[in-house]
């Protein structure tokens, strides 16, 4: 079969990818889920477009800065904020010293920061036979002068909205969190699954054997600032340390390993930042942005198909597919939209524009010279083609460079901006050399090229 | 056939004339720096239509709080923009409840954002060497891709040139409209310039490649003649690229609200344009002049025969 059918093919089984990718989903419906890849396809929107707020933590000014510290306190901050029923909140590093939070949806910073940034109480209680949902928030012995003494004959129950039944039930604080060090992650040589070792201190180790022997297949929760966070089953007696093992992924396991290891924060951290963005004010920029792109490409499509006629119109499907592609690769990767990363968008839409307009300028040009089309469209596309190649490599090398200077210095702006752009600017690439040129030849293998030069623009 | 590089003085000094006046007005004013730079607190807040407090009202506000350095701009009628030293969390607090009461009923907080003076120093420092940086490695690649046509590294160089020229018209814009419409440079303003130096330089490109091809073709030609054929040559390409790409951005900027995203719009729009034009009648003219190594002649009392 003719290779430019065989190219074709490829592109119509691409573009139906494309828009199944693009097609948007109902607010929790299935995404694609391949191995670990696991995508919801939604596009994730930043503050500046969905309302939110973002916050920039740092150690104070002169303090020791060491990177697992940062990655550890923002991994103990987000587990914190999920606790607090605050969804979808992200801490990460940013740059080399700073945290940086954003909580979608939220506009009040005082009392969530106030929140996370406290110093957590670790605690490891008997939960007897009642196992204790994550969540679950409990009322502990620990820090009462008056010992509690519970009727035996009540078993307490956690009902189906998550509460503790009899409401009043104090249950008793084993251990501490100060009580154990050296915490990591391994995975059990035997059954291949996640577990968790630690060792209890030497002032504890004969309580803490003396408890675990009495309490063999009891529950011991461990709980951080009277909620659980995990509530394993007392295997053994537990002579100085032992493992937690239970239904763990690397990063649950890994989640429960830097709690245990930081019931408090392993940094000071004070708010060097917080940036509140109004819902209106979110929504507002979402769709006049919207509304701009939409205008400004049908304005694309009725300029190129007037002034370039048929290739114009060819042209449009090619950057339509264009801006389908980057739009899938957006909701894949995935990639964060902000104003910033929209203009990058932009910027790289104009740089797949001016692809195909060098290449049409060369087609008109050798049309004028006396090539018949076939040999005009072949010598358009191989001239135009090294300066589309060199003028979006230096593209894409500013943008490398812009986006390893905004991941060094926590510039989350530039960095989305380059990203977008980089991204954008790679796939023009691909739809000028393969769908442009393919769609063109087909078309000319169509038509009879001869008695319709006038479609060419000539 | 067009003779554009004959012209070239004219369009170097049309540049000049442009640029001097913007960067004086921006020495004598500094550069508006927004809190994203120098610290501070910006809050940015509607209200009810028929109930926004005048600008003295608000500015007691702040003062009776002790903050004495706010100051206000009216946006959209309703919206009031209201920069301050940074404020506490219980400060900001405070005057939204007495802007609250001043209103008499509730109001939209579109922004609030508080920065540590700590954050912005350093910023533009790392984006200068970050910028300078790309500059490098665009020189050294245009050096390599033009490595067939005699003297690659000058290309590499008027690239640049042309390149800081459009971040110049920028600036002096910067200048212009801080003046008149009260402008700041803040984070979004960054992407704006980073924006019009990848096209910048991607324009360039475009150009010198036209240059490139016809210098395998007519190898005899004299270089300002080639030159100036190959830019009449790509002049269709640019003009179209350039309607395009700033009509784009022309919509936006006529449909975007709010004096940020405007401000946005306009810088994209002024430096896109420059990125463009600077290709044709400065970076080309630029390779003429070093070729022809014109400066020896500049001081001569002589009259030029270009």
């Amino acid at each position: 079969m003719d290779r430019r059918y065989i190219n074709f093919i490829f592109i119509l089984v691409l573009v139906a990818a494309i828009i199944w990718v693009d097609l948007p989903r109902a607010e929790g419906a299935a995404g694609i889920k391949i191995g670990t890849f696991e995508r919801t396809l939604n596009p994730v929107l930043g503050l500046d477009l969905r309302g939110g707020m973002q916050v920039l933590l740092a150690p104070p000014e002169g303090s020791d800065i060491d990177k697992q510290a940062l990655e550890d306190a923002a991994l103990t901050l987000e587990n914190r904020a999920n606790g607090l029923g605050v969804s979808e909140v992200v801490f990460q590093v940013a740059g080399d010293k700073y945290i940086l939070g954003e909580f979608p949806g939220l506009t009040n910073t005082e009392e969530v920061i106030a929140t996370v940034k406290q110093t957590g109480l670790l605690e490891f209680v008997d939960a007897g036979t009642t196992y204790l949902p994550d969540g679950t928030l409990i009322t502990t012995d620990h820090g009462l002068t008056e010992p509690v003494i519970n009727d035996p004959a009540v078993v307490p129950v956690v009902n189906s909205e998550g509460v503790v039944e009899p409401a009043d039930y104090v249950f008793h604080t084993v251990m501490l969190g100060s009580e154990i060090e050296k915490v990591s992650v391994e995975i059990d040589q035997v059954t291949g699954t996640f577990i968790i070792p630690f060792e209890v201190t030497d002032g504890s180790t004969k309580m803490f054997r003396d408890y675990t022997a009495a309490n063999i297949d009891k529950n011991l929760a461990i709980v951080l600032d009277k909620r659980v966070i995990s509530c394993p089953t007392i295997g053994s007696a537990l002579d100085g340390g032992g493992q937690i093992s239970g239904n763990f992924t690397s990063e649950t396991a890994n989640n429960l390993a830097v709690t245990l290891r930081y019931g408090r924060l392993p940094v000071a951290l004070e708010v060097v930042e917080s940036r509140i963005i109004g819902p209106t004010l979110g929504e507002d920029s979402l769709s006049k942005s919207l509304l701009a792109g939409a205008i400004g490409f049908s304005i694309v499509i009725l300029f190129m198909t007037i002034y370039y006629r048929l290739p114009g119109l060819v042209a449009v499907f090619s950057i339509a597919i264009y801006a389908g592609l980057t739009f899938a690769l957006f909701k894949l990767i995935p990639v964060t939209l902000t104003l910033p990363s929209i203009a990058g968008f932009l910027l790289s839409t104009g740089s797949a524009l001016d692809a195909n307009i060098l290449i049409f300028e060369r087609l008109k040009e050798e049309l004028r010279n006396g090539r018949t089309l076939q040999q005009a469209i072949d010598l358009g596309w191989k001239r135009a083609w090294p300066s589309i190649r060199d003028s979006n490599i230096a593209t894409i090398i500013t943008s490398i460079i812009l986006f390893w200077f905004g991941s060094a210095f926590g510039a989350s702006i530039v960095k989305g901006f380059a990203l977008t752009l980089a991204l954008g600017v790679g796939v023009s690439l691909f739809t000028a050399i393969v769908v442009t040129r393919n769609f063109l030849s087909i078309v000319i293998k169509l038509i009879n090229p001869a008695r319709h030069q006038k479609w060419f623009g000539a | 056939m067009l003779n554009i590089l004959g012209k070239r003085y004219i369009f170097f000094a049309i540049s000049f004339l442009l640029i001097i006046p913007g960067l004086i007005m921006l020495g004598i004013n500094g550069m508006p720096l927004s809190i994203d730079f120098k610290g501070g607190t910006l809050l940015e807040v509607q209200f009810p239509s028929n109930a926004l407090p005048s600008t003295e009202q608000v500015k007691d506000i702040y003062d009776g709080l002790g903050v004495k350095d706010a100051q206000i701009q009216t946006t959209e009628d309703t919206v009031l923009i209201i920069r301050s030293s940074v404020l506490s969390d219980t400060v900001r607090l405070d005057i939204l409840e007495q802007l609250t009461a001043l209103a008499g009923s509730e109001l939209i907080i579109r922004k609030a954002d508080t920065v540590g003076p700590s954050i912005g120093e350093g910023v533009t420092e790392r984006a200068l060497q970050a910028v300078g940086l790309a500059a490098l490695a665009i020189v050294l690649y245009i050096t390599f891709a033009f490595r067939g046509v005699p003297h690659a590294f000058r290309y590499g160089v008027c690239a640049i040139v042309a390149m800081i020229h459009d971040v110049l018209i920028v600036l002096a814009l910067t200048g212009y409209g801080s003046k008149l419409f009260g402008w700041q440079v803040d984070s979004l303003y960054l992407t704006a310039v980073l924006t019009v130096i990848g096209f910048s330089v991607q324009d360039k490109i475009v150009v010198f490649d036209r240059i490139r091809e016809n210098n395998t073709i007519y190898r005899k030609l004299e270089f300002e003649k080639l030159a100036n054929h190959s830019i009449v040559q790509t002049l269709q390409r640019s003009i179209n690229t350039q309607l395009m790409t700033v009509e784009f951005f022309l919509l936006a900027l006529a449909l975007f609200g709010g004096v940020t995203l405007r401000e946005f719009a306009v810088i994209l729009l002024v430096g896109l344009f420059s990125g463009t034009y600077s290709s044709i009648f400065i970076a080309a003219p630029l390779l003429v002049v070093w070729e022809n190594q014109e400066w020896k002649t500049w001081f001569r009392r002589t009259p030029k025969t270009a």
